[in-house]
């Protein structure tokens, strides 16, 4: 195979990968919703994982899918998720022509990369991808090869920049423990020894007339009973009263 | 990818392709109907119950009458989903479970229809990788069924597996590359020819370990399977799925049970390579004989999943989570680093006896004083922290401490007026009132 070539089989992949894959791009930036754009962006990644792997680069096509799709995606969708489902964000602008700037930055970088990656590749000879994977005998060979070689340095730097990176993110989420965090069997012997019943407090409205949360419950004795009404209810006074059987209405308190 | 060692894959005539896929479906979907009688039958022996026992014999055929009832059901869509994303999460969830098997070998190369064709779909060099890829893909059914359902248990569901599926590929992924560096490949035709003599079970065994803990994780299954914990969540990420929806999910919890199960059996117990004692049988490696050996192997794990939902109870999310992150993943990582140590010293140094003795002193010295070294400092570490609680604790609290309102210390007592009294005066007036 020599330079530029196109059977039918790659120009089929090609239209059907690049349409879509476009399509991502432009449904990332125009869904309202966040989680419809992370999707978007999934599908961009996972045809440009194809475009990868019709290229004879089939490491490079799955580590695009493990590595984007399936790790830094999810990690979003998950904040997303973590943010909650119905949030949509506010779309003004924070910064005065942020739009226009955008886009004109956007228009720069397409004539750079197309006028730089065109006049830097266009003089070199091209060898062919099956002969650029057989150098070293095979696709994953070279790629080990180059990484752990020519750029060794490039290589090792930004692993070492991911990991202050993710060091400063766990710096900045970390809570200090003033003392050890109590173990489970701690926390349940201290809950025996506390002044507190060890069970659960009973549910307002349990042998009571009425299922309502002021309603206090009433014990098999017939007396109503503090605990089941929540404490803020309680500090406000929000309790329904109880009647007895001789027809006196009594409250949480009385009969004790 | 027609290189040399992919030589028979590839070059298959079309109907010769379309055959491998039919049979690789049809084999996942009765394989998951026997499954599910199967895991029926063994959870009720070890409960001390019969199962199901009405339909065919032996009730073989009850999964099948219970997957024709669950697709003619009535199917309900709560109000407020995001019916796209609804509708594309269980067939994402299936299709990745499906697609998935094609990198799985399940045999030699063999006569199909007077053609000579390897048992398995197609390879390539990162086959390994494209099973992660789709794993990754396909837990995407999972969070975004959570995130449609719109409505709080399936979104809970789906954020646990979300953080589920990150923890535990980090160990699968790392399980895996021990088996990289012995068999010299990622493809998994080759990591099965590598095994010839020995198993990677055997020589690889914390790896496999590992692996076999990983894919419980990352199938949620008992006692991993915190995203349908059904006390906590109700049935988790697909509580508000019914009917054919369903079904795919429960298709692909059962399928993606099978590809781990095939992808362990590829990696560590030889793939389609007969066990020891048949294997002295010349011809128990040709022909469709290893089809069999394979099936035990992965009926073997497929029986593990089984025990361990039927025996464990379900971890807690905190410790789930402590597990994957501060055991399997550091373990792995050590594990690896001596796999990769002993590699390097096995090809391209030659020890003398010598000096493998003065390196493992060495190497024990530096352990032994480095423990000194750690337990010491951590004395000193509990001494002063004794200290400085006790300083803490005698010191009275001064709620406007250098100026500012600040929270007590840990072992400080506050003191504040409490309401109780005010409350009962004022209960007091709403009985007479």
């Amino acid at each position: 195979m020599t330079g530029y070539e196109v059977n039918a089989g790659e120009a089929v992949v090609f239209w059907v990968c690049a349409v879509l894959s476009v399509l991502g791009a432009i449904g990332l930036i125009t869904s309202r919703k966040a989680v419809h754009s992370a999707l978007w962006m999934a599908l961009t990644m996972i045809n440009l994982a194809i475009l990868y792997i019709a290229n004879n680069a089939p490491f490079l096509g799955m580590v695009q899918i493990i590595v984007y799709t399936g790790a830094v995606m999810m990690l979003f969708l998950f904040v997303l998720m973590v943010v909650g489902v119905d949030s949509s964000d506010s779309l003004i602008e924070t910064i005065r022509g942020q739009r226009v700037l955008s886009i004109l930055l956007g228009l720069l970088l397409i004539v750079i990369l197309v006028w730089g990656l065109g006049s830097a590749l266009s003089g070199l000879p091209s060898v062919g991808l099956d002969a650029a994977n057989r150098l070293d005998g095979g696709n994953v060979q070279s790629i080990a090869r180059l990484i752990f070689t020519d750029y060794l340095l490039v290589f090792e730097v930004t692993s070492a920049l991911l990991i202050t990176a993710a060091m400063g993110a766990m710096v900045l989420a970390h809570r200090e423990h003033w003392q050890p965090k109590p173990t489970q069997a701690e926390l349940s012997i201290a809950r025996f020894k506390g002044d507190e019943h060890p069970g659960n407090r009973p549910n307002p409205g349990i042998y009571a007339r009425h299922n309502a949360v002021d309603t206090p419950a009433l014990l098999p004795d017939g007396t109503p009973t503090q605990a089941s009404i929540p404490g803020a209810l309680r500090s406000r006074a929000d309790v329904q009263p109880v009647e007895i059987e001789d027809g006196r209405a009594i409250q949480e308190g009385d009969s004790q | 990818m027609t290189g040399g060692q992919f030589g028979f894959f590839g070059v298959d005539p079309w109907w010769i392709v379309i055959v491998k896929v039919l049979g690789i479906f049809v084999m996942l979907v009765l394989l998951t109907l026997f499954t599910i009688w199967w895991e029926r039958r063994v959870v009720s022996r070890m409960q001390h119950r019969i199962g199901p026992n009405r339909v065919g014999p032996f009730g073989l055929l009850q999964s099948l009458m219970d997957g024709v009832k669950l697709a003619l059901k009535e199917e309900i869509v709560p109000k407020g989903v995001h019916l796209a994303v609804y509708w594309i999460a269980p067939i994402i969830s299936a299709t990745a479970a499906f697609i998935a098997f094609a990198v799985i070998p399940f045999g030699p190369v063999v006569n199909l229809f007077g053609q000579q064709t390897p048992l398995q779909l197609t390879d390539f060099p990162v086959s390994v990788l494209y099973i992660l890829a789709i794993a990754s893909i396909g837990i995407y059914g999972i969070v975004l069924a959570g995130w449609a359902s719109g409505s709080i248990y399936p979104l809970l569901g789906g954020l646990r597996s979300s953080a589920q599926m990150i923890s535990y590929e980090i160990a699968m992924g790392l399980s895996f590359v021990a088996v990289f560096l012995y068999a010299g490949s990622m493809s998994t035709s080759e990591i099965v020819n590598a095994q010839e003599p020995v198993w990677f079970a055997v020589i690889l065994l914390p790896s496999f370990l590992i692996y076999v803990t990983a894919m419980v994780g990352e199938t949620n299954r008992a006692p991993f399977d915190l995203p349908e914990a059904e006390g906590e969540l109700v049935g988790g990420f697909h509580t508000e799925y019914s009917s054919m929806k369903f079904a795919l999910f429960f298709l692909a919890e059962y399928i993606n049970m099978v590809t781990v199960s095939a992808l362990a059996t590829t990696l560590f117990l030889g793939g389609w390579r007969a066990p020891w004692p048949i294997s002295l049988w010349d011809a128990a490696n040709t022909g469709y004989w290893p089809l069999l050996w394979w099936l035990l192997k992965v009926q073997i794990f497929i029986f593990i999943f089984i025990w361990l939902r039927a025996t464990l109870p379900r971890l807690r999310y905190d410790q789930f989570m402590k597990f994957g992150w501060k055991i399997l993943i550091p373990a792995s990582i050590a594990w690896i680093m001596i796999v990769a140590t002993a590699r390097v010293l096995r090809n391209d140094v030659q020890f003398t006896s010598t000096q493998i003795l003065l390196v493992g002193g060495i190497t024990i010295i530096v352990l032994l004083l480095g423990s000194w070294l750690l337990q010491s400092r951590a004395d000193r570490m509990s001494a002063l922290q004794e200290e400085a609680d006790a300083e803490i604790q005698a010191r009275a609290f001064d709620a406007m401490a250098g100026g500012y309102p600040v929270p007590p210390m840990p072992g400080q007592q506050v003191n504040l007026p409490t309401r109780r009294a005010s409350s009962s005066v004022t209960t007091q007036e709403a009985i007479d009132g």
